[in-house]
C-alpha cells in the first residue's frame, strides 16, 4: 500500500466521522444487529492484520473466535466474574492458543501454513464438541451479560452496545497502530519479499509469530464480546465455515485496507440477516456466488476498488 | 413534578379508555406467534413448512371458534438448526416485533437457546420439535412448554416394548454427541431394567454417511436388536445400509427417534417390522383422520407428530390467552397449566410444573409392504402408553422448579 497524501490527510476526518456515526447509530438501527456487525468487523480486521499485512493466510481463525467465546462464557457463567474480566480472559486464552498455533504453523508458508492452521482448528472444534463443559452441540447456553465493572447493567441493549463499540475501537486502534508502526512496516516487507527481509537481518519467524499472536488475541476479543452479546457460544463459532466466512468478509471488503474488513463484515452480516428469512440455508450458496464474483470482478474488494477509483480520478 | 404526574395519570386514563374491557391486557391488541423452525435443512420434512401450516390452521380454527376481540398474527423464520441464528432471531422478535410466543423450535440446541431468551424477556416458548430431556430437567424454566415428545418417552416406549417382546440382546449404534449418548444411556437403562442385556455399542461421528464398519460390528455382536441412537439422515442412512448388508431382517433394527416422514422416505420395504414410539399417528381415529386430511390437502403429506403437536400447542396457547384475557406470560402459563388439553392430538393432556406436556404415546410397528392398503398406511398401533407411564415421573425430575 503506497502512501497517498490525500488519504493521509483525510484519514483523521474519516475516522472521526465514523466514530460519531458509531455513537449515534444505535438510535437509528437495531442495536443487536449493530453489535453483531462490530464483533464480526473486529474479527475480520484481526484476520486482515495477518493476511493483508503479513501475507499469512490462516484458515483456522474460527478456533480463536470460538475458544475465546467459550472461555469468556464459562468465566462469566460458571465462575461468576464480571463481563470485562470475561472478555480479557477470553482474549488471553485466544492469544495463548494463537501462540501454540503460531509456533507450529509459521515454520511453513503458503498452502502448508493454511492447512496446518486448519488442522489445528479442527482439533479445537473436536475438543469443543466432545468436552462436557462446552455443552457439545447444544453450545454454552445462558451466559449472563452481567454488570460491567459490577455497576453498569448490560442487559440494557444500549449499554451493551457502547461496551461493544468501545471494545471494537480499542481493537481497531491496536490494529491501526500495529500497521502504522515500524513493526507493521517490517511485516509488509516480509509479505512483499521474505528472503530480502531475512537478508536485511530481520528474524522473520519472530515477526510472523508476534503478528499471529496479536491477530489471534484480537479475534478472541471479538469472540468473547460476541458471546456476551448473544449470551451464547456455539459450535458455529469454532466450525471451519467460520474460518471461511472471515476470509470472505476480508476479501469482499478489501484485503490489506484498514476499513475494508469492517465494510466486508457489515455486508456479509446484513446479507445473511436479510436472506435468512427468505432463502434459509441457500444463504451459503449465495455467499459462494458472491465470493466468486468478488474474486473475478473486483479483486481489490469494496474499499480497495473505491480507493483505486479515487486514485484514478486523479485527486492528490 | 405535579404536571408530570398529572400527564402520566391522564395518559393512563386515556389508554385505559381506548382499550376495550375484554382485552385490556393484550399488548397492542395483537397476539403474535412466531414459528422458528428448520425450513430448509435435515428437519424440514418433519417440522418445517408443515409446522408453519399447522400454526396457521390453529390460528384460523381459533378465530372461527372463539371470535376473539384481539388480532392474531404469525411470523416464521428459518433457524437452520443453528443455536446462534435461533437466538438472534428470537431476540429480534421479542425486542422489536412484539412476538408473544416463539414456537416449534426443532433441534434441542436451538430450543435451549430460545428458552433462555424467552425467560429473560418474559415471553413464552412452546416446543414441539426438540427431543432432549434437559429442556424439562436441568434447563427447565417457567415460561417454556415441551409439548410433543422427548427422548425419555421414546426410549421408554420403544426399548421397553422391544425387550419385553423377546428382543433381549441389544447393540447400540450411537451418534457421537450429547444427544446420541443421552439416547443410548436412557435406552440401555430401560433394556437392563426389563431383563435385557446390552452387548455393546459403537459410536459413529456426527453426521456420518458410511456406516459399513459400524454395521459390521453390530452384526458381529450377534445381538438380536440393533438400537439406532441417532436421528434424521443418520438413521435413514443406517437403515438403508443395514438392508444392503443383509443385516435386516436377520437382526432387527430399533429406531429410537423416527418420524413418519422417515418411514415415508425410506419406504416400507426398508423399514418393515420396526418398532417405534410416536406421540401421534394420523390414522388413529376419526378425529385424527379429519384433521390430518385437512392438513394433507394443503401440504400433500401426512402430518408428523411434531406438526400435529404444533397445531395443538398453538391452539392451547391461544385459548389460554382468551381465557386469561391477557398475553402476560405468567397469567397465560398459569392458564395453560391449569386447563387440560383435549383435541385430536391429546386426550386429557396436561402441562406439568416442569413444562412437560404429558399425554398418551403410541408404540407402533411399521407394516409390511403388502399390509399397507392405502397411501400413508404405515403403522400397526401395538400399544397405547398411558401418559402417566410414558414420560419421566416428576419424582425423577432434575428441574429446579420442582420442590421435593
Amino acid at each position: 500500500m503506497h502512501k497517498n497524501s490525500m488519504f493521509a490527510r483525510a484519514t483523521p476526518y474519516l475516522f472521526g466521522a465514523l466514530f460519531i456515526i458509531g455513537l449515534i447509530a444505535p438510535f437509528a438501527v437495531y442495536p443487536t444487529f449493530l453489535m453483531k456487525i462490530l464483533c464480526f468487523g473486529l474479527f475480520a480486521c484481526a484476520f486482515n492484520l495477518l493476511l493483508g499485512f503479513a501475507g499469512l493466510l490462516s484458515f483456522g481463525h474460527a478456533a480463536f473466535l470460538g475458544t475465546a467465546g467459550y472461555v469468556c462464557g464459562m468465566l462469566v457463567r460458571d465462575v461468576g466474574v464480571t463481563p470485562e474480566v470475561g472478555i480479557i480472559g477470553g482474549t488471553v486464552a485466544a492469544g495463548l492458543l494463537g501462540w501454540v498455533f503460531g509456533v507450529l504453523a509459521i515454520r511453513r508458508t503458503g498452502i502448508y501454513f493454511a492447512m496446518i492452521t486448519l488442522a489445528l482448528s479442527q482439533m479445537v472444534y473436536f475438543l469443543v464438541l466432545q468436552i462436557k463443559a462446552t455443552g457439545g452441540e447444544d453450545g454454552l447456553q445462558g451466559v449472563p451479560r452481567g454488570n460491567l465493572f459490577g455497576i453498569i447493567d448490560l442487559s440494557n441493549n444500549l449499554s451493551m452496545y457502547y461496551l461493544v463499540f468501545a471494545v471494537f475501537c480499542i481493537g481497531f486502534f491496536i490494529i491501526y497502530r500495529t500497521i502504522n508502526s515500524p513493526f507493521g512496516e517490517i511485516l509488509k516487507a516480509i509479505r512483499e519479499n521474505e528472503p530480502r527481509a531475512i537478508s536485511l537481518g530481520y528474524d522473520v519467524a519472530k515477526f510472523k509469530l508476534l503478528a499471529f499472536i496479536i491477530s489471534a488475541s484480537l479475534a478472541g476479543m471479538a469472540g468473547a464480546t460476541k458471546t456476551l452479546v448473544f449470551q451464547l457460544a456455539s459450535l458455529t463459532d469454532v466450525h471451519w465455515h467460520m474460518s471461511g466466512e472471515v476470509v470472505l468478509m476480508t476479501l469482499l471488503g478489501g484485503l490489506g485496507t484498514v476499513l475494508g474488513p469492517l465494510i466486508g463484515a457489515a455486508t456479509v452480516v446484513s446479507l445473511q440477516t436479510q436472506l435468512a428469512d427468505s432463502v434459509g440455508s441457500w444463504v451459503t450458496v449465495i455467499m459462494g456466488v458472491i465470493f466468486v464474483l468478488c474474486v473475478l470482478l473486483f479483486r481489490r474488494g469494496i474499499v480497495g476498488e473505491l480507493q483505486a477509483l479515487i486514485r484514478r480520478a486523479g485527486i492528490r | 413534578m405535579q404536571i408530570k404526574k398529572l400527564t402520566t395519570l391522564a395518559c393512563a386514563a386515556a389508554f385505559a379508555a381506548l382499550s376495550g374491557a375484554a382485552n385490556a391486557q393484550i399488548s397492542g391488541n395483537t397476539v403474535k406467534v412466531g414459528v422458528l423452525t428448520d425450513l430448509s435443512g435435515t428437519y424440514s420434512d418433519l417440522a418445517g413448512s408443515g409446522a408453519v401450516l399447522a400454526t396457521q390452521m390453529a390460528i384460523d380454527d381459533f378465530i372461527a371458534e372463539a371470535k376473539p376481540a384481539f388480532k392474531i398474527e404469525m411470523v416464521s423464520a428459518d433457524h437452520q438448526n443453528k443455536a446462534d441464528i435461533a437466538s438472534n432471531k428470537a431476540r429480534e422478535w421479542f425486542e422489536r416485533e412484539g412476538v408473544d410466543a416463539a414456537t416449534e423450535l426443532v433441534t434441542t440446541s436451538t430450543a435451549l437457546a430460545v428458552m433462555k431468551i424467552a425467560k429473560e424477556m418474559n415471553r413464552i416458548a412452546l416446543m414441539s420439535g426438540p427431543a432432549s430431556t434437559p429442556i424439562t430437567n436441568e434447563q427447565c424454566n417457567d415460561v417454556s412448554v415441551h409439548y410433543t415428545y422427548d427422548t425419555y418417552a421414546l426410549a421408554n416406549g420403544t426399548a421397553k416394548a422391544v425387550t419385553k417382546q423377546g428382543g433381549d440382546t441389544w447393540f447400540f449404534l450411537t451418534a457421537d454427541y450429547a444427544f446420541g449418548q443421552a439416547l443410548e444411556r436412557d435406552s440401555s437403562a430401560v433394556v437392563t431394567a426389563n431383563g435385557g442385556k446390552v452387548l455393546g455399542s459403537v459410536r459413529h461421528p456426527f453426521p456420518a454417511s458410511d456406516f459399513s464398519s459400524f454395521l459390521l460390528q453390530a452384526q458381529a455382536s450377534g445381538a438380536k436388536i440393533i438400537g439406532l441412537a441417532n436421528a434424521g439422515a443418520d438413521t435413514t442412512n443406517a437403515i438403508k445400509q443395514a438392508a444392503e448388508f443383509g443385516i435386516t431382517p436377520k437382526q432387527s433394527l430399533a429406531g429410537l427417534l423416527m418420524f413418519i416422514s422417515d418411514v415415508h422416505s425410506l419406504g416400507l420395504k426398508n423399514t418393515q417390522g420396526m418398532y417405534l414410539t410416536t406421540g401421534f399417528y394420523w390414522d388413529l381415529n376419526d378425529d385424527t383422520r379429519t384433521w390430518s386430511k385437512r392438513f394433507f390437502d394443503k401440504q400433500k403429506r401426512m402430518p408428523t407428530m411434531v406438526q400435529a403437536g404444533q397445531y395443538s400447542s398453538v391452539l392451547h396457547y391461544l385459548r389460554a390467552v382468551q381465557a386469561a384475557g391477557s398475553d402476560d406470560s405468567a397469567k397465560v402459563m398459569a392458564q395453560m397449566k391449569k386447563t387440560p388439553i383435549n383435541d385430536f392430538f391429546a386426550k386429557n393432556g396436561q402441562i406439568r410444573e416442569d413444562g412437560r406436556m404429558i399425554h398418551d404415546m403410541y408404540l407402533v410397528q411399521v407394516k409390511k409392504p403388502d399390509e399397507s392398503k392405502y397411501p400413508w398406511d404405515y403403522y400397526h398401533v401395538r400399544q397405547t402408553i398411558p401418559a402417566a407411564e410414558a414420560f419421566q415421573p416428576l419424582s425423577e425430575s432434575r428441574c429446579p422448579l420442582i420442590k421435593k
